[in-house]
């Protein structure tokens, strides 16, 4: 695609250029671990290069964890929680908490740009999604960890202790937050590990626990691949996982949790149905279709990646989405046109591209944008597929990318069928004008997440998770709590 | 007239049912007394798939009754239940329970089934919340049923620990797969002629019996059952923990003492629900400050 021309049939004008600003922001050529706030060079003495997917340049490099590390840093979380976090007044633990929401607020820009940098994700996205969201996740929490006793009424609770969390690329800083916040208003200390491609804002925010106070070895941020996670995951002395993945490492992970008495909390994947009924408002329709499968390039576990659409207004529908595509921009994700910004990484570059050939050897009919990717960097064409069949390879597996399978359906029972027919549920996306219809679609849809005439909306007061195979356990609002709190009976 | 016996058969209840073991096979569980408790159906692999597939044609339409006929009719258990006291008294003690103990576990039973009829329609106030979200969204989350719930029955009890599992999963609207205790099992398919007699619709609760090493790990490998429920499962409990995360099945042990009156509450029922939140647009449609 030629970046900046919006090549939609009757519009045709080329945007300039509209970059974000990175003079202010500041990454440092090399990264320690975060350890009892102290900056400690790993005992491997490894370090890796974390790059711009947009351009495949070198950002910075990283410190790798091992065993020894993580053994560190966990020591570090024990000693805070024994002796400091248990023991100071919840009102504290929640002052503590508003501060540092006010210290991200305050250094937001600067945690956007290096998000876009890092993740490769649109500056618009980093700016008013994953930045604000993040901060008031913080900001949501602090007020809970002296309100406990309202969440849980006649019951009583107690925090767990060491919590280990190993958190994904898609949505890096919103992801530390998500897991953080609340293990630490319910009284945990925590060890998080950030995605290896993506560990720069969780630095950043290492910074800011730093500068904002937070007792040492409350929260200790270790850096590195899939060993570090697994260390930390096998470590004895924590007293719960939280993950959010893959499916795959997901059961990984709670096998390797079996008979050793930690808890665990699993986010996992999705193939979540976009539902669109012939009464829906077809255009806004066609914008939550967008929102729900190229968001973030879509690299979103709720993604709406499998479309069903009544039959009677499939060629009219079909044809407006084609339409909007073309009107997508695609290109550097620091210009704030940037609608499609790049491919976290190479790897998962290969896989969407895997599954887009898998598609067309299923016989399925590809539609992409015209025009040429950057020379540089990872990027993906927005793709929808038509002509799918239900037991597809395509719309049965996760892609984790901006591929869309397009599916009709005649009857509401044949459509609540079909979008349950999947291992995962995480979210599904229902839109018609009819009220009566919603309540009847969203209490049979077997997900735990949905969005009716909307499509991938968050926000810190609003439980998130799934059932089945998509993982057990809420993150947000006051379910949310549970994670990290020990009923006693 | 004749005063001889007629003894009774005890069978599976599957779908509304009461099936032998598709297997032909039987063992003869022993009382601490000595006595034959009788020849017992050894369940098979094929006699729990038939029970899951009784549990899942039945789990719609039971999630989808009101929660308050659900109420209802766990509260005919207990009147049904309360009417054949004396049947139970029997088989307790025939199980090995002292007079005593048989008239505390029954009226323990009786209770805890009215306890949790109570809660029917109810547990979704206390569970449930509207989420004050940063848009105009109305936002809301609801609990909903996990779906088909494996019970593996408490060893040490006839009853109670069985029908302490039972209610908050019936209670939530799940369906259950039950294997009861496998020394002590007359009085649970003599309460699966209760269920079946009360309103519950058939395949709501199917019960098995048999071996618990046999069933348990053919119910945690069970691609189509949602949750696993038991006591301490002793030397196979990590086995059976590892076969649930094939398809993430949630698994609870339970090491209460069923006997006391305090164990029983909100979270057995709680566990065994999923949260689900909805979110909907406030403004017209398509309006100026439209929230898509």
């Amino acid at each position: 695609m030629e970046n900046k021309k919006n090549t939609s049939k009757d519009h045709q004008w080329l945007y300039s250029p509209s970059l974000e600003s990175t003079s202010h922001i500041e990454i440092k050529d090399k990264y320690e671990l975060f350890i009892n706030n102290e900056w400690i060079a790993p005992t491997s003495n490894k370090y890796f290069d974390t790059i711009n997917p947009a351009d495949e340049k070198v950002l910075s490099k990283i410190a790798w964890a091992n065993a020894q590390d993580v053994d560190k840093a966990v020591k570090a979380a024990r000693k805070a929680y024994d002796e400091v976090w248990s023991k100071i007044s919840a009102g504290d633990r929640s002052k503590y908490i508003f501060r540092l929401a006010r210290m991200m607020q305050e250094k937001a820009r600067e945690l956007a740009v290096i998000e876009t940098l890092d993740a490769g994700k649109p500056i618009r996205e980093s700016r008013d999604i994953d930045v604000p969201l993040a901060c008031n996740h913080f900001f949501y929490y602090a007020g809970w960890a002296d309100k406990l006793d309202y969440a849980f009424p006649n019951q009583k609770t107690e925090s767990l202790g060491v919590v280990g969390q190993i958190i994904p690329w898609n949505f890096p800083l919103m992801m530390a937050a998500w897991k953080i916040a609340p293990a630490l208003v319910a009284g945990n200390t925590v060890v998080l590990k950030p995605a290896e491609t993506t560990s720069l804002t969780a630095l950043k925010l290492a910074e800011i626990i730093k500068e904002a106070g937070i007792p040492p070895g409350v929260i200790n941020i270790i850096t590195g691949h899939g060993d570090t996670g697994e260390a930390l995951v096998k470590h004895p002395d924590i007293n719960k996982i939280a993950f959010t993945g893959s499916t795959q490492v997901g059961k990984a992970i709670q096998k390797a949790l079996v008979g050793t008495g930690k808890r665990s909390t699993l986010e996992l994947g999705g193939k979540s149905a976009n539902i669109i009924f012939d009464d829906a408002p077809i255009d806004q329709a066609v914008e939550g279709i967008v929102n729900g499968i190229f968001f973030n390039q879509g690299h979103v576990c709720c993604a709406g990646s499998r479309l069903y659409v009544q039959e009677n207004i499939a060629e009219k529908l079909v044809e407006k989405l084609k339409q909007r595509m073309k009107s997508l921009i695609l290109g550097n994700p620091l210009d704030k046109n940037t609608d499609i910004g790049a491919i976290n990484s190479k790897e998962q570059l290969q896989t969407i591209e895997k599954y887009i050939q898998i598609g067309i050897q299923e016989g399925s009919e590809i539609f992409q944008c015209e025009g040429a990717l950057p020379a540089n960097g990872f990027y993906c064409k927005p793709t929808i597929f038509t002509n799918v069949s239900q037991s597809s390879v395509l719309s049965q597996e996760e892609i984790f990318g901006p591929v869309l399978t397009i599916q009709t359906f005649r009857t509401i029972d044949e459509v609540i069928q079909k979008a349950n027919n999947s291992p995962y549920g995480l979210a599904a996306g229902v839109w018609t004008d009819k009220g009566s219809k919603i309540f009847n679609l969203t209490s049979k849809l077997k997900a735990g997440v949905v969005w009716a005439n909307t499509y991938n909306k968050f926000d810190p007061a609003s439980p998130f998770g799934g059932y089945k195979e998509s993982g057990f356990g809420r993150e947000g609002g006051m379910h949310g709590l549970g994670a990290y709190l020990k009923i006693i009976k | 007239m004749s005063n001889l016996e007629v003894l009774k058969t005890y069978k599976l209840y599957i779908g509304g049912a009461f099936p032998r073991t598709e297997s032909g096979r039987f063992y003869a569980p022993v009382s601490n007394q000595g006595e034959v408790l009788g020849n017992i159906c050894l369940s098979s692999r094929k006699d729990l798939r038939n029970a899951v597939v009784a549990a899942r044609k039945a789990q719609g339409p039971w999630e989808e009754r009101s929660a308050f006929n659900r109420s209802q009719i766990l509260y005919r258990i207990a009147e049904l239940f309360s009417d054949r006291k004396e049947i139970f008294l029997k088989e307790f003690q025939k199980q090995g329970s002292s007079p005593e103990e048989a008239v505390l576990e029954f009226s323990t039973t009786l209770d805890r089934i009215v306890y949790y009829a109570g809660w029917c329609d109810k547990y979704n106030q206390v569970l449930s919340s509207v989420n004050s979200v940063n848009s105009s969204h109305f936002n809301f989350s609801t609990c909903e049923p996990m779906g088909i719930v494996a019970l593996i029955a408490p060893q040490n009890t006839a009853l109670i620990g069985l029908v302490s599992l039972i209610l908050p999963a019936l209670a939530g609207g799940n369906t259950l797969v039950a294997l009861a205790s496998e020394t002590l099992p007359i009085s649970a398919i003599s309460f699966a002629e209760v269920l079946n007699d009360s309103d519950v619709p058939a395949g709501v609760i199917n019960i098995l019996t048999g071996k618990q090493d046999e069933i348990a790990p053919i119910m945690a490998s069970h691609m189509d059952i949602n949750a696993l429920i038991s006591s301490d499962l002793g030397s196979i409990e990590n086995q059976i923990a590892e076969a649930c995360i094939d398809n993430l099945k949630r698994k609870f042990t339970y090491t209460e003492d069923f006997n006391q009156p305090e164990s029983q509450g909100l979270t057995f029922i709680a566990d065994l629900q999923e949260i689900k939140t909805t979110w909907h647009p406030i403004e017209n449609i398509g309006g100026s400050t439209s929230t898509y």
